[in-house]
């Protein structure tokens, strides 16, 4: 191959790269070793063994085909727009037909990202509270989110980010030995009786069913309305989807999206800003119900096999009035193995759900609980390890 | 044996022979896969022809399909190799009636190779005179973790390890094709073994040869209606669309039906064969399928007249 021909290749999954697509130095060598054995003669072939190669996911087919498209007719000109995003520049990657998706843009010229807790403190007034002593823990842990000042935030956080969550095993189809298991493991009874030469007595191996906590999926409402809690919760949220694997986080205001690989982040700062960035719509409106008709339609196949527990957050209160609302709840709920409704509306005494969206939710959740101060996010925490009853 | 094909358009023929009316893309990862030797991940929708790869692949080529269909708990013992219990107790028990063989000797030919099941993967990794076969792991998503993890050291060296016996290898590594309905994600260090390609939906042209080829017998002016019916229906928000899976069993039951054309009535009656939710049935059924009936007509017409 010659030399500048994979020099461009390389120079091309180093543009990928830098769009967020995972592709590595082996990636990159697969990629050579494909152009090579489907050689040069058809572009839709070259065009395809990249793609082979480079992407794994049917969600960076997008990406990839733009990049593509933009780096093979001309490498200089994407350099170019990387480093210096002239106006001019942007014109002419504009011409390019269709537009250019988000990621590809945003790679180009990055944006400051949205700092959530910024946003936040912007809205407190600064409050000076006292020291913290147990007492002082024992009030915060009752007090409201909404009504906390910025340094009981601060503390909640801190509390949160160390919460023990419960964790509910439930038995999976795979074994592990166990001398009072209910099955016997032949293979290892014979192969000790071999390994002991072949004795009189053959001893008997049991084995027991491992036990695994089930997944979980959190569909969370960032819209006006949850301010304050939907900030906090995400600490919470972060804390869960670290705390274990098979997490799964969406957040929905006036659409869903997926922020799951967000949290997966070292720093909880650093998770919380990212997805601020990914997520479009903090305070603004509801749709729960087109949210978990999405929801239903592309992800509940991915996500909630294996039995997976959900975690409705939201406070029912709907823009759309709950049109199409309970279809889609007992959808999910068929979907599921159980779906618990967290409301942090429910911290009034004698709250009744009768916004048309709330009474159209409650009919079909397993579980409603309040989700207002720390005290009930503990419960909630000790409540994951409750499996509420046989598996539906 | 039939040699691997030696260009993409090669295996595009080939895939044709078997009847596969495959894209370009698909044949283009299919022949890199072929010659480079590595498992080729195929995901997408059901029922949009990823198995049936596996399984035209090993017809034309002629070569033994190896099948291991995945589900939850799915262990070594299932998929890989087990001892045979039953004759190694059988075994123990001669020998101690018999007494003539000493302990020792006894043990050691427990785990020989007589007292082995081959599972699936196991089968694969051995040589076959036809050449090495076309091992298809169905449904890699309905499985766990721990067996996907087990699977790198499978795809990366074909070599599997039986503490008694110690290491087999294959000496020519089988053809792998894993399939995935994303039910959940596959992890990254799998893909990242293999080539990956998503299967979509074929558009008009292509449904249409695949109907062509796979059933002969249904008219070929209802072929086009019921593929333009399909590609409809996929155009609508449904909840599940319907694959190709759907419009050959379709094609075929309004021929058994005796249909020659589409019509209101007989729509109604067989949309359980392309739908599979209730309430997709609910919506289309009636006025929303009339109207799409009238549609389609009314497209095959101007595309017949426009050939």
């Amino acid at each position: 191959m010659t030399g500048s021909l994979a020099a461009n290749v390389v120079a091309f999954t180093r543009t990928l790269r830098a769009a967020g697509l995972p592709v590595g130095p082996q990636k990159a060598l697969r990629a050579l070793e494909a152009v090579e054995a489907v050689g040069l003669d058809r572009r839709d072939d070259f065009y395809w063994a990249l793609h082979a190669t480079l992407t794994d996911r049917h969600d960076q087919h997008e990406i990839f085909d733009q990049a593509f498209h933009l780096f093979w007719r001309n490498p200089e000109l994407l350099k170019k727009a990387m480093g210096l995003m002239l106006p001019a520049m942007r014109a002419e990657l504009g011409k390019d037909g269709p537009e250019l998706s988000r990621r590809l843009q945003d790679t180009l010229a990055k944006p400051p990202p949205p700092d959530l807790d910024a946003r936040e403190q912007k809205k407190q007034e600064i409050q000076i509270d006292g020291r913290l002593v147990f007492s002082a823990e024992e009030i915060l842990r009752a007090k409201d989110f909404e009504q906390m000042t910025t340094a009981e935030l601060a503390e909640a956080r801190r509390i949160i980010a160390g919460m023990r969550l419960a964790r509910l095993a439930l038995p999976t189809r795979r074994f592990r030995p166990s001398p009072r298991g209910a099955r016997i493991d032949l293979r290892r009874s014979l192969r000790e009786t071999a390994r002991a030469g072949g004795g009189d007595v053959i001893e008997l191996a049991r084995a027991t069913r491992r036990v695994r906590p089930p997944p979980i999926v959190v569909l969370c409402d960032i819209s006006g309305s949850m301010g304050q809690y939907a900030r906090l919760l995400l600490r919470f949220l972060y804390a869960l989807t670290n705390d274990r694997d098979r997490v799964h986080v969406f957040l929905f205001g006036t659409r869903l999206t997926n922020v799951t690989r967000a949290l997966k982040r070292r720093d909880v700062d650093e998770a919380v800003a990212r997805v601020g960035q990914e997520a479009p719509d903090w305070d603004g409106g509801t749709r729960i119900g087109q949210c978990l008709a999405a929801f239903n339609k592309r992800w509940s196949r991915r996500v909630l096999g294996q039995g997976a527990l959900v975690l409705l957050i939201t406070d029912g209160l709907d823009r759309d009035a709950g049109a199409g609302l309970e279809d889609e709840m007992d959808r999910l709920r068929r979907s599921c193995r159980r779906l618990i409704w967290l409301n942090p509306l429910l911290r009034w005494e004698g709250y009744e759900p009768k916004a048309k969206g709330a009474a159209a939710m409650i009919s079909c959740v397993d579980e409603h609980r309040p989700v207002h101060n720390l005290n009930s996010l503990s419960a909630l925490a000790a409540a994951l390890g409750d499996s509420g009853g046989p598996r539906r | 044996m039939t040699a691997l094909p030696a260009s993409v358009d090669a295996t595009a023929d080939l895939l044709r022979a078997g009847s596969y009316v495959a894209d370009r893309s698909l044949a283009t990862v299919l022949y890199l896969a072929l010659k480079l030797g590595r498992p080729l991940f195929l995901e997408g929708e059901a029922g949009v022809g990823k198995t049936e790869i596996a399984k035209v692949l090993a017809k034309t080529l002629g070569r033994r399909l190896v099948r291991l269909q995945c589900y939850e708990g799915l262990d070594v013992a299932a998929a890989v190799y087990e001892w045979n219990y039953a004759r190694q107790m059988l075994e123990i028990r001669l020998g101690e009636a018999s007494g003539d063989r000493d302990r020792a000797a006894l043990g050691e030919d427990l785990f020989s190779d007589r007292f082995l099941i081959r599972r699936p993967i196991l089968q694969a990794l051995e040589p076959d005179v036809a050449g090495p076969p076309v091992l298809l792991i169905d449904e890699l998503d309905r499985t766990d973790e721990p067996f996907e993890a087990y699977l790198l050291e499978i795809l990366s060296d074909f070599q599997v390890t039986i503490p008694e016996i110690g290491t087999i290898a294959a000496a020519h590594p089988p053809i792998v094709i894993l399939t995935s309905n994303r039910t959940r994600e596959i992890h990254d260090a799998l893909k990242r073994r293999c080539f990956y390609h998503w299967v979509d939906y074929p558009d008009f042209a292509r449904e249409l040869a695949i109907l062509t080829a796979r059933l002969p017998q249904v008219p070929e002016s209802l072929s086009r209606q019921v593929v333009a019916f399909v590609q409809a229906l996929r155009g609508l928000d449904l909840f599940k669309a319907p694959g190709v899976a759907e419009s050959l069993d379709w094609a075929s039951t309004l021929v058994e039906l005796d249909q020659i054309e589409l019509s209101a009535g007989a729509v109604d009656d067989t949309l359980g064969i392309l739908l599979k939710y209730q309430d997709d049935i609910a919506r289309i059924q009636g006025d929303e399928a009339a109207r799409l009936l009238m549609q389609v007509k009314a497209d095959v017409s101007a595309r017949t007249a426009g050939e």
